[in-house]
C-alpha cells in the first residue's frame, strides 16, 4: 500500500513539474496545483498511512492514527485555495492587459530557442 | 534621564518633522530642535555621575540567546562624543533653518537628521557591540539619505551612493571583526570585552580582527587608501557637511578606535597600521586641500588630513598620544564645523564657493570674515587659539614616534603635514575674503541674518576660550582620557598649557607656520606644477571597480536569471533534486521498521483512476477545459484517498476546496484561450519530461523511505491525542488542534487567506478600473452562449437545496468539535451552497439579496477569532487560551460549550468571506456583459445581438 501511495505521489509530482515547465499561464497553474496535491498528500503520509482509526476519540478504542499532519494538511489545503485563486487572478489580469498568457518574459529574448513562440 | 530615552529620542522624534512640516518652517526646525534640546539636557543630567568617575549602564535583554542585548554604557568617552554629537546637532538645527531655501523640504530634511543623530548617539552610548554594529549600519544608511538630500543633483547621488558603498563595505567588514572578537571573548558586552586585553591579543585570530575592525574604522573616518569618498560627499547641503563630515560620523571611526583602544591598541600590528595609515592621510589630505578651489572641497580634504592626525595619534599606542587625540578630536569639532558653517553662508550669499572667483569679502561680509578667519588660524596652530594647543602636543608626540626604524620620519611628515596645513588655512583666508572688492561676484554678498552666522559664532567661543585658558576644560580633557585608557596605561602627567617652553615642538610648529606664508607666496607656481602633475583620480577608479563588479555579477546572473520563468523552475528543480540525491549518497539509510501493508483492491483502483487522470492531464494539457475535468477527478481521488486512509476531516476539506477551485478555475478560463498552442520544441519537451521524472522520482523514493520508518524524533502528537478531551474539551482531535492547540496557527492562517482575497478583489478593482475595463465589454464569447442564461430547472432546484445545504453546514460546524468537520468545512459548504445561487439565478439576481458585503464578512470572522483569544486575558491567560463546560437544558442531552467553538465561529467567517469574495470577483469581470443598464455608453454587448431573445434579468 505505501509503494502505491508513495508512486501516486511521484506521479503527481512529475506531472506537477513537467506542467509547471511550460510556457502559458494555465498549464503552469494547473501544474502547480497537481505540486500542491503530491505536498499535502507527502505532508498528510508522514503521520504513517492508517486505516480505520480516525483520530476521533472513543472510549473502547486507543489506537488512532497521527491527528498532527492532519491538522496542518487541513489548512494547507484551504490557504492553497486562497494561493491559487491569487496566481489565477495575477495570470488573468497579466493576459488581459497584454493579450499575451506567456509566463516568460517576451521583452528580453531568452536564449533558449524558444523567441519564435506562435502568438 | 534614562540612556534609554536618551537614544530614543531623536528616533521618535524623527516623526515630528514630517508632521509638522504643513505648519512651516520654523514651527518644524522648532520642534526639532527641541527635541534634541531635550536629549541634550537629559544627557547633561547624568554629568554629575561622569565627574564623579562613575559608568552609567542601562540594560534590556532583547535576544539573549544571540548575545545581543540592548545594554547601553555612559563613560567619559561616550558622555564626549554625545555631547559633541547633539551640541553641535543644536546649532546645525538652528543653521539649516536658514540655509535651506523654500524649495527644500525642511520636514524630510530634518527627519533624516534626527535618524542619524539617533544613530549617532546610538554608536557612543552602545555597550554591546552588536547592537553598536546596528546602529553604525543606521549611521551609513541615514547619512546616504543626508548626503543624497537634493535628489536632482546628479552629483548629490553619485556622492550618496559612493559614501554609502564605502562605508557599508567597510562596516560588514567591522561585522566580521566583532564577531571574532566576541568569540574570543565569549561575550559581546563592550565592558566585558575591555577588561580582557591579554586574551584579545594573544589570540591567533587578533589579526584578523583588527584588519576587520579597522577596515570599518578607516572606511568610516575616510582614511587612506579610503578617503576619496569624503570630498564627494561633499554634494550635500552644507548643514550636512557640517554636522556629518566635520563633527559627528566622520567621527564614529575615531570613536571607535578610542573605544577599542585598550584591548586592540600597544602591539606593533596596531601601531605601523593605524600610524602608517593617519600619517599618510594627514599629508595627502593637506597636499591636496592647498590645490582645492572649492571651498567645501578645501575644507573636506582638511578634514580628510586632520582625521589622519588624530587616527596617527591614537595608533602610537601611548596615553600621552591618545590625550592629544581626545583634545584634537573636540578643537577639531569646533572649528571645523564653524567653517564649514561659514563656507555655506559664503555660497549662501555670493552664490558660488569656487575661490578663484572670490575675494574681497572682508569688507562685504565683516562678520563671517571674523568667524572665518579666527577659526581657520586655530585649524593653522596659531597661538592663543585651539588648535595649536593639541597642534603642538601632535608634534611632540611625533619626536616621540618611530616608524619603520627611520627616527626621522614620522616627525619630518608632521611637520610637512603642519605645514600644508598652514597653507590652505592662509590660502582660504586671504584668497576668500583679502585682496580688492570684486564686481563680478554671481550675487552681491553681504552678511546673513545674525541667525545664520549665530551658530558659527558661537563656536568660536569655546575656539578662543580654551586656546587662551586651555586648564578650564583639562579637567574634562582628562576624564575622557582616562575612559579611553580604561585602566591599560597610566595617566600621563602632562598638562595643557599654552606654553612648553622652547622645544622641538615650537620649532617645528615655527617651520610649519613659515612654511605655510611661504607656499601661499608661491602659490601661482606652485598650482601650475601641481596641475602639470600626473594623478590618479580616485573616482575613476572606484567607478572601473564598481563596474567590474557589476559586470561579473551580471555574467553570474544572467544566465540564471534571464526573465524567463520556466528557466527558474528548471533550474530550481534540478538543484533541489541534486541536493537531496547528495544527500542521499552521502547520509546513512537504515533499514525499513515496517513492512509494506497488503494492498486493498479499491485502493488500486482509486490508484489507477488518480494516476489514469493525471497523465490525461499531461498528455491533453493544450485542452485546457478537459485537463480542468481531469484535474477534479485528481482531486476527487485525493480525498477518497483521505476517506480511506483516516482523515475525514481532510476529505471533506478537500472536496468542498476542490469544488470551489474548479468553479474558480472555470470563471477564469471564460476569458482565457481555450488552447495552449505548441510552442516548445522537441528537444525542449524531452529536456522537461527529463527534469520532471527525475523530480517524480525522488519524490516518490522519499515518501517511500519515509513512509515505512519511524521518524527520527519522537513525535508529539501524542500529546494531542491524550490531552484533546481533557484539556480541549473536543473528540475530535484534528479540530481541536486547530482550533486550541494551535489556534494561533489557524489565526495566522485566517488572516492569509483574508488577505488573499482581499487582493483578489483589489487585483479586480484595479482591471475594471483601467482600460482593460473596455476590452472586457467588447469581449466575444469564445462558446456560444446557452439560449437560457438561467435555467428554470436549476433555479427552483438550488433555491429549495439552499436551506439545506446551510443546515449541512450548521449541522457540521456544531459536530465539529467532536466529530469530523468543523468551521473550515462548514465555511466552505456554505460558500458553495450561495455560489450555487450566483450559477443558478445570476449575478444581479445574487447580489440584490446580498445584506452584508464580504469584506464586512471577512472583517468579523478575523475579529471574532481575535477577540475571543483576547478574551483570555481577562482571566490572566495567554493569548487565545480556551476553556469549556458542559450545560444541560432540560429536554435536550447533555452539551459541551467552549471558547474554542466561537473561535471556530470566526474561521468559518472568514473562510465564507474570503471564498465568496473570490469568486465574486471573478464574476464581477464577466458580469458586464449581461447587465444591460451599464453606465458605460460605448456597452457594445455581444449577447444582446444574439437572435435568441434576451431572457429576464432574473431568470424566471
Amino acid at each position: 500500500m505505501e509503494f502505491l501511495i508513495a508512486s501516486a505521489i511521484g506521479v503527481l509530482t512529475a506531472a506537477g513539474i513537467y506542467l509547471l515547465l511550460r510556457l502559458r499561464t494555465f498549464p503552469v497553474i494547473l501544474g502547480i496545483s497537481l505540486l500542491t496535491y503530491a505536498v499535502n498528500v507527502f505532508l498528510f503520509t508522514t503521520g504513517r498511512v492508517v486505516i480505520g482509526a480516525p483520530p476521533v476519540l472513543r472510549d473502547d478504542i486507543d489506537f488512532y492514527t497521527d491527528p498532527l499532519p492532519q491538522a496542518l494538511v487541513l489548512t494547507a489545503i484551504v490557504i492553497s485555495f486562497g494561493m491559487t485563486a491569487v496566481v489565477v487572478m495575477i495570470g488573468l489580469g497579466a493576459f488581459l492587459g497584454s493579450d499575451d498568457d506567456h509566463v516568460d518574459d517576451q521583452v528580453t529574448p531568452s536564449n533558449d530557442g524558444e523567441k519564435e513562440g506562435a502568438k | 534621564m534614562s540612556l534609554f530615552i536618551i537614544v530614543a529620542l531623536p528616533f521618535f522624534g524623527a516623526l515630528l518633522p514630517g508632521l509638522m512640516n504643513p505648519a512651516g518652517r520654523s514651527a518644524t526646525a522648532g520642534v526639532t530642535f527641541t527635541v534634541t534640546l531635550s536629549a541634550f539636557i537629559g544627557l547633561l543630567t547624568n554629568l554629575p555621575a561622569i565627574i564623579a568617575g562613575e559608568v552609567v549602564t542601562a540594560r534590556i535583554d532583547w535576544m539573549p540567546l544571540l548575545g545581543l542585548n540592548f545594554t547601553l554604557m555612559l563613560d567619559g568617552l561616550g558622555f564626549f562624543f554625545a555631547m559633541l554629537i547633539l551640541g553641535i546637532g543644536l546649532l546645525i538645527i538652528a543653521y539649516a533653518r536658514q540655509y535651506l531655501s523654500r524649495e527644500d523640504n525642511m520636514g524630510e530634511f530634518l527627519t533624516y537628521l534626527l535618524l542619524f543623530q539617533g544613530a549617532m548617539v546610538g554608536i557612543v552610548l552602545s555597550d554591546n557591540i552588536l547592537l553598536l554594529l546596528i546602529f553604525w549600519e543606521l549611521t551609513s544608511l541615514s547619512s546616504f539619505l543626508l548626503i543624497g538630500y537634493w535628489k536632482h543633483l546628479p552629483e548629490g547621488r553619485q556622492g550618496a551612493r559612493m559614501a554609502l558603498t564605502v562605508t557599508g563595505m567597510g562596516g560588514l567588514a567591522m561585522i566580521g571583526g566583532m564577531l571574532i572578537l566576541g568569540n574570543i571573548v565569549g561575550s559581546y558586552d563592550l565592558s566585558v570585552i575591555l577588561q580582557n586585553r591579554e586574551l584579545i591579543q594573544a589570540d591567533p585570530l587578533y589579526l584578523p580582527a583588527l584588519i576587520l575592525i579597522l577596515l570599518g574604522c578607516f572606511t568610516k573616518s575616510a582614511q587612506f587608501p579610503f578617503h576619496f569618498w569624503l570630498p564627494h560627499a561633499m554634494a550635500a547641503p552644507t548643514p550636512v557637511s557640517a554636522y556629518l563630515h566635520s563633527a559627528t560620523m566622520v567621527k564614529a571611526g575615531i570613536f571607535l578606535m578610542a573605544r577599542m583602544w585598550p584591548v586592540l591598541s600597544g602591539t606593533p600590528e596596531w601601531f605601523v597600521i593605524v600610524t602608517t595609515a593617519g600619517l599618510i592621510t594627514m599629508v595627502l589630505g593637506a597636499v591636496i586641500a592647498v590645490f582645492k578651489h572649492d571651498l567645501k572641497a578645501l575644507l573636506a580634504f582638511s578634514t580628510v588630513s586632520h582625521l589622519g592626525l588624530i587616527t596617527m595619534l591614537l595608533g602610537t599606542g601611548t596615553a600621552f598620544g591618545a590625550m592629544a587625540a581626545v583634545f584634537h578630536i573636540l578643537n577639531h569639532a569646533t572649528f571645523k564645523a564653524a567653517l564649514f558653517m561659514s563656507a555655506g553662508i559664503v555660497d549662501h550669499e555670493a552664490h558660488t564657493r569656487d575661490i578663484r572667483r572670490l575675494g574681497g569679502l572682508r569688507k562685504l561680509m565683516p562678520v563671517t570674515f571674523a568667524i572665518v578667519t579666527l577659526a581657520a588660524l586655530s585649524m593653522a596652530g596659531i597661538p592663543f587659539l585651539n588648535g595649536f594647543l593639541s597642534k603642538e602636543m601632535m608634534l611632540e608626540e611625533a619626536t616621540h614616534t618611530v616608524l619603520f626604524d627611520l627616527p626621522l620620519l614620522v616627525p619630518v611628515l608632521a611637520t610637512i603635514g603642519s605645514l600644508f596645513s598652514a597653507a590652505y588655512c592662509f590660502r582660504l583666508i586671504s584668497h576668500t575674503f583679502l585682496g580688492p572688492v570684486r564686481d563680478d561676484y554671481p550675487s552681491k554678498p553681504h552678511d546673513p541674518n545674525a541667525a545664520m552666522w549665530l551658530p558659527p559664532a558661537l563656536l568660536i567661543i569655546p575656539v578662543i576660550v580654551i586656546g587662551v585658558a586651555p586648564f578650564l576644560v583639562e579637567p574634562f580633557v582628562r576624564l575622557v582620557t582616562y575612559s579611553v585608557l580604561g585602566g591599560a596605561a597610566e595617566m600621563p602627567y602632562a598638562h595643557l598649557k599654552i606654553w612648553h617652553g622652547f622645544g622641538p615642538a615650537l620649532y617645528m610648529s615655527m617651520i610649519a607656520v613659515v612654511g605655510g606664508l611661504l607656499v601661499l607666496a608661491l602659490f601661482r607656481p606652485a598650482l601650475t606644477l601641481w596641475d602639470a602633475t600626473p594623478r590618479p583620480e580616485a573616482k575613476t577608479i572606484f567607478e572601473a571597480l564598481i563596474a567590474a563588479v557589476v559586470d561579473l555579477a551580471r555574467m553570474l546572473t544572467l544566465p540564471l536569471h534571464n526573465g524567463a520563468f520556466s528557466r527558474y523552475a528548471a533550474i530550481a528543480t534540478i538543484w533541489i533534486v541534486g541536493a537531496g540525491y547528495f544527500a542521499w549518497r552521502t547520509g546513512t539509510a537504515s533499514l525499513a521498521d515496517y513492512p509494506n501493508q497488503t494492498t486493498d483492491p479499491v485502493l488500486i483502483s482509486g490508484w489507477a483512476m488518480l494516476v489514469a487522470a493525471t497523465l490525461g492531464m499531461v498528455f491533453l494539457h493544450r485542452n485546457r477545459f478537459l485537463s480542468l475535468i481531469l484535474m477534479g477527478i485528481v482531486g476527487l481521488m485525493v480525498s477518497v484517498g483521505f476517506v480511506f486512509l483516516s482523515a475525514p476531516d481532510l476529505a471533506m476539506t478537500q472536496f468542498t476546496v476542490e469544488a470551489v477551485t474548479i468553479i474558480l478555475m472555470l470563471l477564469a478560463l471564460n476569458f482565457l484561450p481555450e488552447r495552449t498552442p505548441v510552442e516548445s520544441t522537441v528537444l525542449r519537451r524531452m529536456r522537461d519530461t527529463v527534469v520532471a521524472i527525475a523530480g517524480g522520482l525522488a519524490a516518490f523514493g522519499m515518501a517511500y523511505y519515509f513512509m515505512l520508518r519511524d521518524p527520527v524524533a519522537p513525535t508529539i502528537s501524542d500529546f494531542h491525542l491524550a490531552n484533546s478531551y481533557k484539556g480541549g474539551g473536543g473528540t475530535n482531535v484534528v479540530n481541536v488542534i486547530l482550533v486550541d492547540f494551535r489556534g494561533f496557527d489557524t489565526f495566522g492562517e485566517i488572516i492569509v487567506l483574508s488577505i488573499a482575497a482581499l487582493l483578489i478583489y483589489a487585483l479586480t478593482e484595479a482591471l475594471l478600473g483601467g482600460p482593460i475595463r473596455a476590452r472586457l465589454l467588447n469581449r466575444k464569447p469564445q462558446r456560444p452562449q446557452a439560449g437560457g442564461v438561467h435555467p428554470m430547472m436549476m433555479v427552483v432546484l438550488t433555491r429549495g437545496m439552499m436551506p439545506v445545504a446551510l443546515m449541512v453546514g450548521f449541522y457540521i460546524f456544531l459536530a465539529g468539535h467532536n466529530e469530523p468537520g468543523g468551521g473550515f468545512i462548514a465555511g466552505l459548504i456554505v460558500s458553495i451552497a450561495v455560489v450555487m445561487q450566483y450559477m443558478a439565478s445570476g449575478f444581479a439576481w445574487a447580489s440584490d439579496r446580498l445584506r452584508y458585503p464580504y469584506h464586512g464578512v471577512i472583517g468579523a470572522g478575523v475579529l471574532v477569532a481575535g477577540l475571543t483569544g483576547i478574551g483570555s486575558w481577562f482571566v490572566s491567560k495567554p493569548f487565545l487560551t480556551s476553556d469549556f463546560t458542559y450545560v444541560r437544558i432540560p429536554p435536550f442531552n447533555e452539551f459541551e460549550l467552549a471558547t474554542a467553538a466561537l473561535f471556530d465561529v470566526g474561521v468559518f467567517l472568514s473562510v465564507v468571506g474570503a471564498v465568496m469574495l473570490s469568486l465574486e470577483s471573478f464574476s464581477r469581470l464577466a458580469r458586464r456583459k449581461d447587465s444591460p443598464e451599464s453606465d458605460y455608453a460605448m456597452d457594445i454587448d455581444p449577447s444582446r445581438h444574439d437572435p435568441e431573445p434576451q431572457s429576464a434579468q432574473e431568470g424566471v
